[in-house]
Order: structure tokens, then sequence, then C-alpha cells
């Protein structure tokens, strides 16, 4: 077959249907956009990883832990010391910090550093010499967010627990740091000489140490992990390289890319989908011009190719505006998602993610829209003499090879796109499978509205709500079509927001559920008295004081702990190594908090005695993390002192309530001598109350650190903010995906629909009755299409809820609802002005055409 | 030359079987003016598509220049109607998005001929429109639409032509320039004309009118002027 003939035809005969091409293929433009820019965002924020890793991490290898390195630990790096290793410490802990001027405290995070930190990257700050002045005597830097909650300025004195420290400056940035995180605990970096003369790290105290270190020319990171491994692993002291620091953050990139890629490539397929709809349409008004070349001497072939190649054209034009939108979009993304990132992301026109935006864009339409041109096929030249009906016109053979061949084409497509998206394959498989179990549904539910609508109708109904119920079954309706387009914006939509108010749920902080407003905490033993004492003296109530005992487990069933993180072996059931690892904080008592409820076995109430062991109880969570039993046996570490104990119940802890929480609780005759700590929650009314009595706490107990409520509420309520910021542009997104998907699939009949209004008005029908009955339509439409897409959601975001993120769900029904109203709205709105021309065509226009 | 022999077609309709056509035979030399007359109703239409290779029959042949149309496949009939039919339609059927000279180019395209717009324009000539060369149908009149349509049923210099009522949506005056110019051509090129009309009038302008009524052929006459109804 000649190919420039074809070539010539495709173009010419293109001429009338660009602009309707366009507008069909403009479908798949936003899904190649959020393809594009979700691609080249990942590409440069990795690429800006990979040349910010060592300034990210500050050195060439970073060394952390918990508690104070031991002595072997010590002597270990110490000794590479001599082998022209250098070191560089951060201790980082929370504490009050008082503004001496104003007299306002807040908690903030400390960072106490040691000369030299960090050896790799800038931190900068204002003025922009103040980072080398740190270490000149009692200053400090802090966060601005800090001399706004404090009402400080540069220049006040700070006081951190015994100490003072003048503020010399703000940080601008800090490599590696998460800026939302400054809303949580802002910064106030210290020299760390001073630290011990603060009396801040008290017993009990949490706090993390960093040692970063620089190494020679002479010694590869490799080789100084390899050496001092085991002697750090077998202290609990864990080691990063800068490789370790990229491939962590090109990880969470990654990640952070198949999530946002899912919504990108529902996109591209809702896309394909409004591309179908649209062609299908374009299909209709072709049968004409295809019959007249199979007279002329087109072959079959020919035909197709024509109106392929018009597909394939137009495609690439609405995957070239995809692909510049995708890029303008992706200047957007650094901002939108800035305060989550740790790295500075350089934007630049990514062409990998440009030619791959296209490609995909290209293919997904040419697939979607072969599907109806294939029909063209069928279009006998003797159309021209006696034209049949349109369907009956494009109908083939019973079983069309070339049809099933695109039909599983569509279905490869699919799969192999979900497949290249997401982190697994099986994942992209199961995705695919979810959105063609989608798709199943609408049409199925859009065949049944059909169904039903015929045999719902009755004559006795007015007329206009008859015709109106009658088009959803008429020859040539668009109900399976704007179902689809509806029901999947509703659907992606609504899953959006249940998501989002299932996970926000989870960390929503309750007040109403608890009498206090206000906690301490790190009270020493000896201050739990007169704290309480204080907090009376202003006229306040305590409403609990409750002990809190450090401690690490030693054994589980007389298994060392060391013994059990180190067991690989399978078939056992594996406890979890930072449930193993990690520091508890326990409290004992004899009775249940209103928080908890037992969900196995009976809680202690005391009156056990020796030899029998104390009873604890467990949280449920932890408790499956460390593989525990009704009847387990642990010894727990507490400071030195091994106690052991027995599991006689597990727990479900509300860890929403404001109150002292605790993974493990204890009998109380098991640690009612140990050395402990209190927090101390009170009932404080008035803003400028907790504040007096929070500075006339940390003046007189200045290691007590205290948090009130509101703030909690506030600063999560800013972190969650952004989140739903990024959500919020996640369903617009949505939105304006959907849009054109509708518009492709509720102009594709528009023809039909012009002609029928016009005929009715030849028959007598007013204008107003005309659009009463399309407003019926769409109504029907809208409505039945959001209510499959809103059940549709609710599977889905309880799957993603479940299943990805691991938290309970309830469905949000007002979201969705909200989401359904705007949706039928936009519905009955695309279809009232895509079929204005009906009132304004005359009915001599019906005649004409007949 | 164009032969049927024993042509039958049936359609199925609902339960019954419906005979459009039965037992209809008869050749066409080359050159010759022919016209198909009959009511409406009488498979006039339906003869047409057969003789032209557009529909295959249910029973009986078609044989053009010796090759029986119904054993060739679909696009093999295509090839041929490019190759040596044309056609000329009540309803024009010209193409709405080419102008005019692509409308004559198509056939001379599809074949992949590279003289196609030279001999456009030619035709166009011919039949009085070269300064309309340019204009899309909705701009042309429907006597100028149907002049389009002739130039282009003899682009690819067919032996065979098959006119469909080519004056049915014309006035007489227009109608009867037409008819003219398709004698013209058939005079000067030799390509066989067949004609369906109901238009009596004019068939009587055709060298041998076969009657059709009912499906069969009723009468076939090289004379002019049949009886009238």
């Amino acid at each position: 077959m000649a190919i420039a003939p074809v070539l010539s035809l495709a173009w010419k005969e293109s001429r009338t249907a660009r602009r309707r091409l366009l507008l069909y293929m403009s479908a798949i433009s936003l899904g190649v956009a959020a393809l594009v820019a979700i691609d080249s965002f990942a590409n440069n924020t990795q690429r800006s990883v990979r040349e910010q890793a060592r300034a990210l991490l500050g050195g060439d290898v970073s060394i952390t832990s918990r508690q104070p390195f031991t002595p072997r630990v010590a002597a270990a790096l110490d000794s590479m010391r001599a082998r022209g290793v250098a070191f560089a410490d951060v201790t980082t802990f929370g504490s009050m910090a008082l503004a001496d001027r104003t007299g306002r405290t807040r908690l903030a995070q400390i960072r106490a550093v040691t000369p030299g930190y960090p050896f790799y990257g800038q931190i900068l700050t204002a003025p922009s010499d103040a980072w080398s002045r740190l270490q000149s005597g009692r200053v400090a830097l802090v966060d601005p967010s800090l001399l706004i909650s404090l009402n400080a300025r540069v220049g006040d004195t700070l006081s951190l627990g015994n100490s003072r420290f003048v503020i010399i400056g703000t940080l601008v940035s800090v490599p590696g740091d998460v800026s939302v995180a400054s809303a949580i605990g802002p910064r106030i970096y210290i020299p760390a000489r001073f630290v011990a003369e603060t009396d801040l790290l008290q017993f009990g105290s949490r706090s993390d140490r960093e040692t970063l270190v620089k190494l020679p020319p002479t010694l590869s990171p490799g080789q100084f992990t390899g050496r001092l491994r085991p002697v750090l692993d077998s202290a609990g002291v864990r080691m990063r390289t800068v490789a370790q620091t990229e491939f962590n953050l090109t990880q969470a990139i990654d990640q952070l890319r198949d999530f946002l890629s899912v919504i990108g490539l529902v996109a591209l397929l809702l896309g394909g989908v409004g591309v179908a709809s649209g062609v299908n349409a374009f299909v209709m008004r072709k049968i004409d011009t295809v019959a007249i070349l199979r007279c002329l001497g087109a072959t079959s072939w020919q035909v197709l190719a024509i109106y392929i190649l018009q597909a394939v054209v137009m495609g690439l034009v609405g995957a070239a505006v995809g692909a510049v939108l995708g890029v303008l979009l992706q200047l957007a993304l650094p901002h939108v998602l800035a305060e989550f990132l740790p790295v500075d992301v350089h934007v630049s026109p990514d062409s990998t993610a440009i030619i791959t935006g296209l490609l995909v864009g290209v293919w997904v339409a040419l697939v979607f829209a072969l599907r109806p041109l294939v029909a063209l096929r069928n279009v006998s030249p003797l159309q021209t003499l006696r034209r049949e009906s349109d369907a009956v016109a494009l109908r083939g053979a019973r079983v069309d090879p070339l049809r099933i061949l695109v039909a599983l084409l569509v279905v490869l497509s699919v799969a192999a796109l979900g497949i290249a998206r997401a982190e697994r394959p099986l994942q992209g498989l199961g995705f695919a499978a979810g959105i063609g179990a989608a798709v199943a549904l609408l049409y199925g539910a859009a065949a049944l509205l059909s169904s039903a609508a015929r045999r719902v109708v009755r004559p006795s109904w007015p007329f206009v709500l008859r015709q109106g119920v009658a088009s959803l079954y008429r020859p040539g309706n668009q109900t399976r079509s704007v179902v689809l387009a509806l029901g999947f914006g509703v659907f992606l939509m609504s899953t959006v927001y249940q998501v989002q108010r299932n996970i926000l749920r989870t960390v929503d902080v309750k007040l109403e559920a608890s009498r206090a407003n206000v906690v301490f905490f790190d009270v020493q033993g000896d201050q739990g008295e007169p704290l309480d004492s204080l907090i009376r003296a202003e006229g306040w109530t305590v409403v609990q004081r409750t002990p809190m005992v450090p401690m690490r487990i030693a054994s589980i069933n007389g298994v060392p702990a060391s013994k059990i993180v180190g067991d690989t072996t399978k078939g056992q059931r594996r406890r979890e190594g930072w449930a193993m690892r990690r520091e508890f904080r326990s409290t004992y008592r004899d009775t249940l908090a209103p928080s908890e409820k037992v969900t196995a076995g009976h809680f202690h109430t005391g009156g056990t005695q020796a030899p029998a062991l104390p009873a604890i109880s467990v949280d449920v969570a932890v408790a499956h993390d460390l593989a525990l039993a009704l009847g387990d046996t642990i010894v727990w570490n507490v400071q030195s002192v091994l106690v052991p104990t027995r599991v006689t119940s597990f727990r479900e802890v509300n860890w929403t309530r404001f109150e002292p929480n605790f993974f493990v609780v204890f009998e109380s005759r098991a640690l009612q001598d140990a050395p402990h700590q209190y927090v101390v929650l009170a009932d404080v009314h008035g803003d400028d109350a907790v504040a007096r009595l929070q500075r006339d706490v940390v003046t007189r107990f200045p290691n007590v650190a205290s948090l009130d409520l509101t703030l909690i509420q506030q600063t999560v309520g800013r972190v969650l903010g952004k989140v739903t910021s990024a959500v919020r542009f996640m369903a617009g997104l949505s939105l304006a995906l959907a849009i054109p998907v509708l518009f492709s699939a509720v102009s594709a009949t528009r023809r039909e629909r012009l002609r029928e209004g016009v005929l009715l008005k030849v028959l007598g029908a007013t204008r107003r009755q005309v659009g009463r009955i399309m407003l019926a339509e769409y109504l029907l439409l809208g409505v039945l299409g959001s209510l499959a897409g809103v059940i549709l959601s609710v599977g889905s975001a309880w799957a993603l809820t479940h299943y990805v993120f691991d938290q309970p769900f309830t469905p949000a029904l007002a979201p969705a609802l909200v989401v359904a109203i705007v949706m039928i709205a936009i519905a009955v709105a695309i279809g009232m002005l895509t079929s204005r021309d009906v009132f304004r065509e005359t009915p001599m226009a019906a005649l004409r055409d007949a | 030359m164009l032969e049927a022999v024993r042509l039958t077609k049936e359609y199925q309709s609902g339960e019954q079987r419906l005979a459009v056509l039965h037992d209809v035979s008869f050749a066409v030399p080359d050159g010759a003016f022919v016209a198909i007359v009959g009511p409406s109703g009488s498979g006039k239409t339906t003869l047409l598509g057969l003789l032209a290779g557009l529909d295959v029959p249910t029973s009986g042949t078609v044989t053009l220049d010796g090759t029986d149309l119904a054993r060739l496949s679909e696009d093999k009939r295509a090839r041929l109607r490019g190759a040596k039919v044309g056609f000329v339609f009540q309803s024009f059927q010209l193409i709405p998005t080419l102008t005019a000279l692509e409308n004559v180019q198509v056939p001379l395209e599809l074949r992949g001929d590279d003289g196609a717009p030279a001999r456009a324009r030619e035709l166009l000539a011919r039949v009085g429109l070269a300064d309309r060369a340019h204009h899309f149908p909705n701009q042309l009149s429907g006597g100028e639409q149907q002049r389009v349509a002739i130039a282009r049923a003899f682009s690819n210099a067919p032996s065979l032509l098959f006119a469909d009522e080519p004056t049915g949506n014309l006035d007489s005056d227009t109608g009867h320039h037409i008819v003219e110019l398709l004698e013209t051509l058939n005079r000067e090129s030799g390509t066989t004309i067949v004609l369906v009309t109901h238009d009596l009038a004019l068939a009587g302008r055709a060298q041998r009118v076969i009657r059709l009524a009912d499906g069969a052929v009723v009468s076939d006459s090289l004379a002019p002027a049949p009886s009238a109804e």
C-alpha cells in the first residue's frame, strides 16, 4: 500500500475534523501533564539528592545512638583518630526555652554541636556569619518560628535549663532538615560544651546523639564501617554512609513518585476512555465519507490507515500539549511539597520524562482510538446508495479477530502501564485489575440504569420526565460513556478525600476526652511533689501524676535480646528488631486507664506476691511486633537491675487522648521502688495562665518541659494543613481530569440530541420543555454516575487505608456527598452547554436535515 | 463488457426472506449507454449495487471484462472499481472536507498516480469548473457539485460508469446539461454508461432501456421511448 496518497488524503480529509479530534485527544493531555510533572519532579529531586547527598549527611559517615556511647564504642572511635579521622558531634534533645525579656516559653529542639559540625554542607543563617560565631561563647542560633513564639528577637537572652544563651541569629536552612518539622519543635543550636551546665540531660531524659565522621583520603567509608561494625552493632549504635543516605532518600522519592504516579496513570487511562468515546462519535460522522472512498477504490486498510494517521497526529498534539503543561506543572510541585523535602530541588526540564510522557500519551490515545476506528473497515460502499443506521453501517462479523486483538491490546497496555509505574509487578497488576474492575462496575451500573429506566418508566408520568428517562435507554444513548466518565471522576476525588480523612483522624488530638490541657514531663522523682504544690498554689488542678520508668528488654522467655535480634531462622515468628532494641518508658499501676481496653487476658489488679512474677499488660500492636503470647515472661533491664515479669493481658490504647499512654503497664509492686520520672497533667484555664504557669515551672525547674494542648493542636493543624493543601491539589487535579473526559463523552452524542431536540420543536415542544427533558436526562446520569463513583470510592479508600497505610477505616460520607453534588452540577452544566444549539436551531433545520 | 447472469438478491427481514431481485440476466457491450428504469421498489438500486460490485448476489453472477465480481474479496473489488469504474450519485456524494479539485483527484491518488493534480484540473476544465477548483462542496450549487462528481467519475478513465439518478436533485435545465455532459463523455471516451432512473424522459436518451418491475426485467429494448405506465 502506497503511503504517500494515504498521508495526503489523511491530511486533507481531516480539515474540518481537526478541532473536534483535538478536543477528544485533549482528554489525555492532563494525564500526560501529570506523568511528565511527576517524573520530572522525581528525577530532578533524585538528581538534587545525588548532588547534595554528602551535604545532607554532613560527613562521610554518620554514627547515631539514643544513649551515651559505651566505653568500648568510645575507645573504638578514638582509635580511628590516630588514622586521621575527624569527628564532630551533635546531641539533640527536647527542652523548654525561656525568653528572659518576655517571659514566654516554648518547647524546643536543642542541638548541641561541637566545633567542625557539619563537615559538608552549609548551614545558612541570618546574619550570614552567625554560624561561624556559634562556638565563640554562650550563644544560640534559633528557628525564626521560635522568636515568634517567644516574642523575642536577635540579641535577647534565652534560658535553657540553668544556663543562658544570647541569640546571635536565626536559621535560614539546614541541609537534610525538613522545614515542616520546625513547626513541631523549633531548633536551637548551642555549643556542645555548655550542655552539662544546663543540667537538662538528667535521669530518663531522652536524647539523640550523632557523630559525624570525616575520613582521610586513605580510608574509604567501606573500610571504616567494616572495621567498626562489630563493636557498634553489639552496642545498638547505627552507622550510615553517604551512599546509604542517598539510597534511603532516593528510595523515599521513588515511593512518593509511585504514589503520585497512580494519580497520573489513572488520569491517563481516564483520558483514554474520553478519547474512545470522542473518536466513537467521530467515526459516526465519517461513515458517509468512508463509503464514498470505498466506492472510489479505497481498500479497507487504506481507509483505516487514513483515520489512524489522523488519530495519531492529533494524539501527538494532545500529548505535546500535555507535556508542555507537565513541564510548567513541575515548576509548581517543589513549592507544593517544599516543606516535606530534605533537599533544595533544582528544577529543569527532564527530557526523559518528557519523551516518556509523549510516547505513553500517544500510545494510550492510539490504543483507545483504535477500538472505534477499526469498525470503519466494515463500512460498505453500498451505503452511498442506501444509507442504513450508523450501528448497522458499522456492524462487522460477529467474531472479528481485529477487534479482539485491539481489545487485548487495550488490556495489555493498561497492565503494562500499571506494572511499569508500580513498585512491584504484582502491585502494578493489582492496580490494573482494580482499574479494570472499576470500569467494569461503572459500565455494569450504566447498563443496569438503562435497563431499569426502560422498566420503570410509566405512561402516567409527565411527558418531560418520560422523555428524560427514555433518553437513558434509546438507541445511541450516552449513558455508558457519561456514567463512566462521571463515575470515575467522583471515584478518584472521593477516594482522595476519604483516605485523607481517615489518615488525619488518627492524628487528631482530642481535648474533650481529657480533663487536662497542660502536660509537664522530664519531671525528676524528687520534683514531683514540689511541682504538684506549685501548680496547686497557682490555683490549678493536678489531674494526674504518672510515674515513668525507662527500661529495655533483657530477654523474652529466657532468650537474651541480643540473640533474638540476631536470629534469622526461618519459620520462627519474628520479633521486630526495633521493638527489641528500643527504650521503653513504662509505668506502674493496678487499674486500667480510661484510654485503655483489654483485648485479651485479665488486667492485673495488684495483690500478687513473690515468687509469682509481677504481671504486665502490653499494648496489642507492640505485642504483635514482639510476637508475644499471654503467659510469656519478659525480663527488663531497669537501670542495670533485671526485673522479671509475666504477660497477663493485652490492651488497645487510644493514643489520641491527651493523656500519658504506655506500651507496657507494670503491676505496682514491680517498679514502685525503681528510679523514675513523672508526667504531670494539669487543668489550667486561659492562655495567659498557661504561659504564666509554664514560665514559673521552667524558672524553678529548668529541666522540666511542658506542652499545652492548644499549641499541640495548632502545630498539628499547621502540619496537617500543609498535607491537606497537597491533598486538595491532587483532588483538584482529579476534577480537572474528569471535566475534559466528561465533555468528550457528552459532546460525542451532541448531533443526535440536536436532531431530536429540533424534531421535538417541529412537533410542538416549547424550548422550556426541551430544556427540562435534557435536564432530567443529565440529572439522572449525574446522580447514578456519582452514586456509583461514591460506592466504588468507599471500597478503594478502605483498601488503601487498610493495606497501604495500615490504619482503621471509617467511610467519610460528608466529603463524598460534596464531591458527588459538585460532579452532578458539572455534568448538568456541561450537558446543557453542549446542547445549547438545540435552543438556537429552528425547526427548519430538522426538515432540511431530513 | 458487463454481464449479469441469473442475478438474484434476497434479504432476511425478520422471519421472512425477501427477494428483491430474481433471475435478472443481460449483457452490456463496451461503449453502450444503457438506462435501467422502474418504479420505486422495483430493485433498480439493488441491481446497480450488484453490477458495480458494491454488493454480492445471493445467486447468479456479474462479470466485468470476464472477471466474476462475487469471487473477489471486498478489497479486490475496491481496487477493480478504482481501476475501471466511475460513479455519479443522486446526492453527488462529494467528500465535504475536500475541495473540488481534491475530490476529482481522489481515485487517482488512491492508485498512487503522480499526475493526479494535472488530470484533475483538466477534467474540471472539461466540465466548465476550472475557476471553482478550490471551492468546497458546500460552496457549490447542486449542478456544480454534480459536474464535479462527473469529473471525478471520469478521472480514472473508467471503462464503465454507473449513474444513480444523476438528475434527481437538480432542476430540469441543470439536469438536462448534466445528461448532455454524460452523453458527450460517453461519445468521446467510449465509456460504457449504465444509468439508473425513474425518469422515463431521461431514460429515453439512452440507446437501450431495461425496465424492471418487482425485481425482474419486464422489458429490454434497444429502442428509445418505452410505453408509459
